[in-house]
């Protein structure tokens, strides 16, 4: 919204105040102004009114006509013009040779043939219209050669607030209320509207009126006729310009005058077609043309103002097309209401039409300001075109009113709100600045809040803070810490862990870590040939792409690894995000946070790729949880997965997750020539799992002893098998277990074992060891692994 | 004694011949060795006369000395020689190539959102995490935002076809944060102080500066006594932190329903230092986070009797920070999956 200062200035006297600092502090304390400040009129100077004395025709041009005049100096000025509205007698806006438009200076030259010494200007030239179609035709009495800055309006500061920092204060949708706050922040008076006194036609008819909808509020309406103008004041024009809207005619222009000034939107129905005003809704839905020629469909939430039965308007929205003002109108109803803001909200969404008037009215608006808006409209009507006549009683039918908000606190909840001491007086003032009523007793404040703050505005003493604070100025305050107990925080398991993993997986074993959206990407999915699985959809995605829910990061991840492919030979890529698997008994999302993990290699084969990864999961285990990590094969449950090498992954038998390689036809559509594996752990569950502490094993001061066999492994047996072989056999005495060298060949596979035994006690004897091995070795033949 | 003299020649040619430890050792023995050349004239000595044995003996036994210390010095000088010629065989090697740094990569909103919860963890604030599938009483009913409230058109929100919704805003986890650690703070003073980072939906086109999954680090503190001062120094202090210099901070009055009263918070532009830039459109000043004191509807739906107490709450969003501080221009950038753009980000701290 574009604000003038001229206007404001109407309301407030700034005398010997800088604006431009009122206007920072405004927006420091009511509400952001934009950045772009704009000095309406400093690039013009020099233009003064000036009359035309003669015209003649050029002798070569039919555009072109050669004026004379009269600009204030003792001879007439030759002028060479093009406009077509030129005729002797008018009185226009006229540039003297020396004059400033912008960056252009006036100067003699030849024009076609002819010196023209100077410009007349339209008012599009001079920045008071968007009207370029002829010369600024003036129709008030000024003397010629009279600076046209000093008749009219055009030097202004104009500053734009954002609409959205006003979206809860209905009261600043007018210059009234924005000079309000001005007057607060400048500590000066704030100056009473000049209005017109409705009691004086309290004896006329009353419009036939009725609300017959909760929705209205209020409204209110007075008759007039024969108003004759038809063109608005210049410097209303102007006002209405520079704050961005058109002029249309002296009606419709006062109407968004009045809006403008008071946020108080009004509308004009020619009386003849709206005798009977009915405010309702309809059963069902129907068609309706806004004075706009558009036709609309209107539904039965929607509020309409009728004549009768006969819908005239979009309540709060816009007028009809049908009972608009129209040339032989002679009397019009003006109308001042006030509705519910939600309804109004609702019906412009439903009809993706928002006006100056909704956009208002969606904000709650004050219904106190009805009538003063009407006795407003009369008393500049009458100061602009005295002879109109008032012909109905102001009606007005207020039906619902805000209950009067009053609100009682002390001094010390301020200083506990604030921190700070504000003292009496300064709250009382700012207060009544505001426009509150304010009773003091002692430390206790009782306080009203003014009509216009209370449609939603200010509702509880919090709120009376934000008043007495912002007008103070946030920048004055005295910045303290706080005086709160200490006491000791404990951290989130999975966020530590969380932490922790990420600082191993990049730190330890270079994966980087990459984010993705919560959505599988159909289109991403379907050129690697992975079905999006079912699971639960946005209601209102915009794009078909994102519509559901993913329920495993892999497949994102998969997609990830496609558009990196080309960035190294190698690579590892995780994320910790969530996901959802399904819904509970009560249809809510089970959601979970997951750690996927997938490694990419065109240099490693897959059974070395996929090793690197159980290795990567069980460091990570026995780093964070000191305890080691177990395998179970899985069934393949989504169309990614290799059916071979599919593993839970348990830690204290409990499941964590799940390890594979990618299917061998999504695997080809990513790179054929690559190994692809990949890892998802649930994170929940991997902080479920107690961490094992840590026990201290005292090295032994005793020799150790190693002994290897060499053993041949027959197909299918693992070396969890073959563990279970010396699991009851070692004693104390064998403390690990490892593989130190493998060797295959096509013929068999063969690895060499190494078994390392010590004692804390003693030295071992070979015997011993012997035995033990002996014993193991028997049972390594009961499944036929022999020693090679 | 013709031999002693012939021998001691000998050796010392012999050991200046050698060139290495293992011929060296052969000459020792040769010499010294129990069937040596030295030993051999011990023994050749049995036909001397007594006189003429002492005489000799003492002869060789010079001799068998002289032949060690010979030894000796020979071997320390070949020790000396094989360390020069070590040294000499070392190659220089090309420091200049560049060097591999084939490494891990957080992503920059961890790195960023990391700093910010050291901030906090490091003023006693405890770390929440939050699902990012939330129900309307989370996300909007419980803080102050019911049903046709004008604040929910301004988030255009992701909702699920059972209703439930994607986060609009981190502040879906105030009223459980406000629950978990009420009680603690009714029946033992313990103040309420946690940060919540999160990622957040809203549904609206992306471009370079609109993203609709981004990630934001709501805080909130409650106790008896929290004021617009404390929550003005929380937030300078963070800032500061955060960017590692004195950051002037300003308020202006905000609107969020979650708050009141509400704020913009503001510091002053980093680019220019508050002198007008392009990067602060010429104001000096960048709008930041939204913050206030919390609604007394808010702490009311927490359990929390707002008479009682009171408390502040501020937003930041961290997708943002992460862009400011990484100078990224892009924000789809982030969630690009890319590797040439994202494996830049190392340990931050």
């Amino acid at each position: 919204m574009f604000l003038s200062m001229n206007w404001i200035s109407d309301f407030v006297d700034f005398t010997g105040l800088d604006k431009l600092e009122l206007i920072r502090q405004f927006s420091l304390s009511t509400a952001e102004v934009e950045n772009d400040i704009f000095f309406k009129g400093s690039q013009l100077s020099g233009v003064v009114v000036a009359e035309i004395k003669s015209v003649e025709p050029h002798p070569e041009s039919k555009k072109l006509h050669l004026l004379k005049v009269d600009a204030g100096g003792e001879e007439l000025t030759d002028v060479v013009c093009g406009a077509p509205n030129v005729r002797v007698g008018m009185k226009t806006a006229f540039a003297k040779v020396g004059a400033k438009i912008g960056d252009i200076t006036i100067e003699p030259r030849p024009l076609a043939g002819f010196m023209s010494c100077g410009m007349c200007c339209s008012e599009a030239e001079i920045g008071i219209s968007d009207d370029n179609s002829g010369i600024m035709d003036i129709t008030d009495d000024i003397a010629n050669g009279t600076d046209i800055k000093d008749v009219y309006e055009i030097d202004d500061i104009v500053f734009e607030v954002d609409n959205k920092s006003l979206t809860n204060r209905p009261d600043l949708w007018g210059h009234y209320g924005i000079a309000r706050e001005f007057a607060a922040l400048a500590g000066r008076e704030l100056k009473p509207l000049d209005v017109e006194e409705l009691k004086a036609y309290d004896g006329l008819q009353k419009v036939d009126l009725k609300i017959e909808d909760p929705l209205c509020y209020r409204y209110s309406c007075l008759q007039v006729e024969n108003i004759k103008r038809s063109v608005s004041p210049v410097n209303m024009r102007i006002r209405l310009y520079y704050c961005g809207m058109r002029g249309i005619n002296f009606l419709a222009d006062l109407t968004n005058y009045l809006m403008l000034e008071m946020g108080q939107p009004m509308h004009a129905f020619d009386s003849r077609k709206v005798g009977k005003i009915r405010i309702k809704r309809f059963d069902k839905p129907f068609v309706f043309t806004t004075l706009d020629g558009v036709e609309r469909n209107i539904d039965e939430n929607t509020l309409m103002i009728c004549n009768d039965n006969t819908p005239v308007a979009i309540a709060g929205i816009m007028g009809g097309l049908d009972s608009e003002i129209v040339e032989d109108t002679t009397t019009l109803t003006l109308e001042s209401a006030t509705f519910d803001a939600a309804s109004i909200r609702k019906s412009t969404v439903r009809l993706a039409h928002r006006t100056d008037a909704s956009m208002r009215y969606e904000k709650s608006l004050d219904p106190e300001l009805t009538d003063v808006a009407i006795a407003r409209f009369l008393n500049l009507l009458k100061k602009y075109d005295s002879g109109i006549k008032v012909v109905s009683a102001l009606t007005d039918e207020y039906a619902y009113r805000y209950p009067k908000v009053e609100l009682s606190f002390d001094k010390a909840f301020v200083d506990r709100y604030t921190g700070i001491q504000i003292d009496n007086d300064t709250i009382v003032k700012t207060l009544k600045s505001l426009g509150f009523g304010v009773s003091l007793d002692g430390d206790s404040f009782d306080v009203v809040v003014p009509s216009w703050r209370a449609t939603k505005d200010v509702t509880i003493k919090a709120d009376i803070i934000e008043e007495i604070t912002r007008i103070y100025g946030y920048d004055n305050f005295e910045v303290n810490t706080t005086r709160s107990p200490l006491y000791p925080v404990r951290p989130d398991a999975v966020k530590t862990d969380e932490d922790k993993i990420k600082d191993m997986l990049v730190k330890r074993f270079g994966l980087h870590e990459l984010h993705s959206y919560v959505w599988a990407y159909a289109d991403e999915y379907k050129a690697l040939g992975i079905p999006v699985e079912e699971n639960i959809r946005l209601a209102n995605a915009t794009n078909p792409n994102i519509e559901t829910i993913r329920n495993s990061i892999i497949p994102t991840q998969l997609c990830q690894v496609k558009t990196n492919v080309g960035y190294a030979a190698d690579f590892g890529i995780f994320e910790v995000g969530r996901v959802v698997t399904g819904m509970d008994e009560n249809n809510l999302c089970v959601e979970h946070k997951k750690l996927a993990v997938t490694l990419y290699s065109k240099t490693d084969d897959v059974k070395t790729l996929y090793l690197k990864l159980r290795d990567i999961l069980a460091v990570v285990t026995d780093d964070i949880k000191h305890k080691t990590i177990t395998f179970e094969q899985a069934a393949p449950t989504h169309s990614y997965e290799h059916p071979v090498n599919l593993n839970t992954v348990l830690l204290d038998g409990k499941e964590l997750g799940v390890m594979g390689i990618v299917h061998p036809e999504v695997g080809k559509k990513i790179d054929k020539k690559a190994a692809i594996v990949f890892a998802e752990i649930d994170m929940q569950a991997f902080a479920d799992a107690e961490n094992a502490s840590i026990v201290y094993d005292e090295p032994s001061k005793y020799p150790p002893m190693d002994y290897d066999i060499s053993v041949i492994i027959p197909d299918g047996v693992l070396f969890a098998d073959m563990a279970k072989c010396w699991l009851n056999e070692g004693g104390e005495i064998l403390k690990n277990v490892r593989i130190v060298d493998t060797y295959d060949t096509p013929a068999f596979h063969s690895v060499t074992v190494r078994f390392e035994f010590s004692s804390k006690e003693r030295t071992l004897s070979s015997a011993e060891v012997q035995e033990i091995m002996d014993r193991i070795v028997e049972n390594l033949k009961g499944i036929e692994v022999y020693l090679r | 004694m013709e031999k002693i003299k012939t021998i001691m020649d000998e050796v010392k040619q012999k050991l200046s011949d050698v060139t290495d430890l293992g011929e060296l050792d052969k000459v020792r023995v040769d010499y010294l060795g129990k069937k040596g050349r030295v030993t051999a004239l011990l023994k050749g000595m049995k036909d001397l006369s007594n006189e003429e044995k002492k005489t000799f003996g003492a002869e060789v036994n010079k001799l068998k000395g002289f032949v060690a210390q010979k030894v000796d010095e020979r071997i320390a000088e070949l020790k000396q020689l094989e360390i020069e010629r070590e040294i000499a065989a070392m190659p220089k090697f090309d420091i200049t190539a560049p060097a591999d740094l084939s490494r891990g990569s957080y992503h920059p909103i961890t790195l960023v959102q990391r700093q910010c919860e050291a901030i906090f963890k490091s003023m006693g604030f405890t770390v929440e995490d939050y699902p990012e599938v939330v129900t309307d009483y989370e996300c909007f009913e419980s803080v102050n935002i019911p049903k046709h409230h004008p604040a929910r058109d301004m988030q255009d929100t992701y909702y699920l076809e059972n209703g439930q919704l994607l986060k609009s805003q981190t502040s879906a986890a105030q009223n459980a944060i406000l629950r978990k650690y009420g009680k603690n703070l009714k029946e033992n003073g313990v103040p309420i102080k946690a940060i919540f980072p999160g990622r957040c939906f809203r549904n609206e086109a992306t471009d370079a500066s609109h993203e609709n999954t981004f990630f934001q680090m709501e805080g909130m503190m409650v106790d008896k006594d929290i004021s617009i001062s404390n929550l003005i120094f929380f937030m300078k202090t963070m800032l500061s932190e955060v960017f590692r210099r004195d950051v002037k901070v300003r308020l202006r009055p905000g609107f969020f329903p979650f708050v009141e009263p509400g704020f913009e918070l503001d510091i002053n532009c980093l680019i220019c230092g508050g002198e007008g830039c392009s990067s602060c459109k010429h104001s000096g000043w960048l709008e930041l986070c939204p913050c206030g004191m919390i609604h007394p509807n808010v702490l009311r739906e927490g359990g929390i009797d707002p008479d009682e107490y009171t408390g502040f709450a501020f937003g930041l969003g961290l997708t943002r920070l992460a862009m400011m501080k990484y100078k990224i221009k892009d924000i789809r950038d982030l969630n690009s999956g890319s590797l040439k753009a994202l494996s830049q980000f190392t340990d931050d701290e």
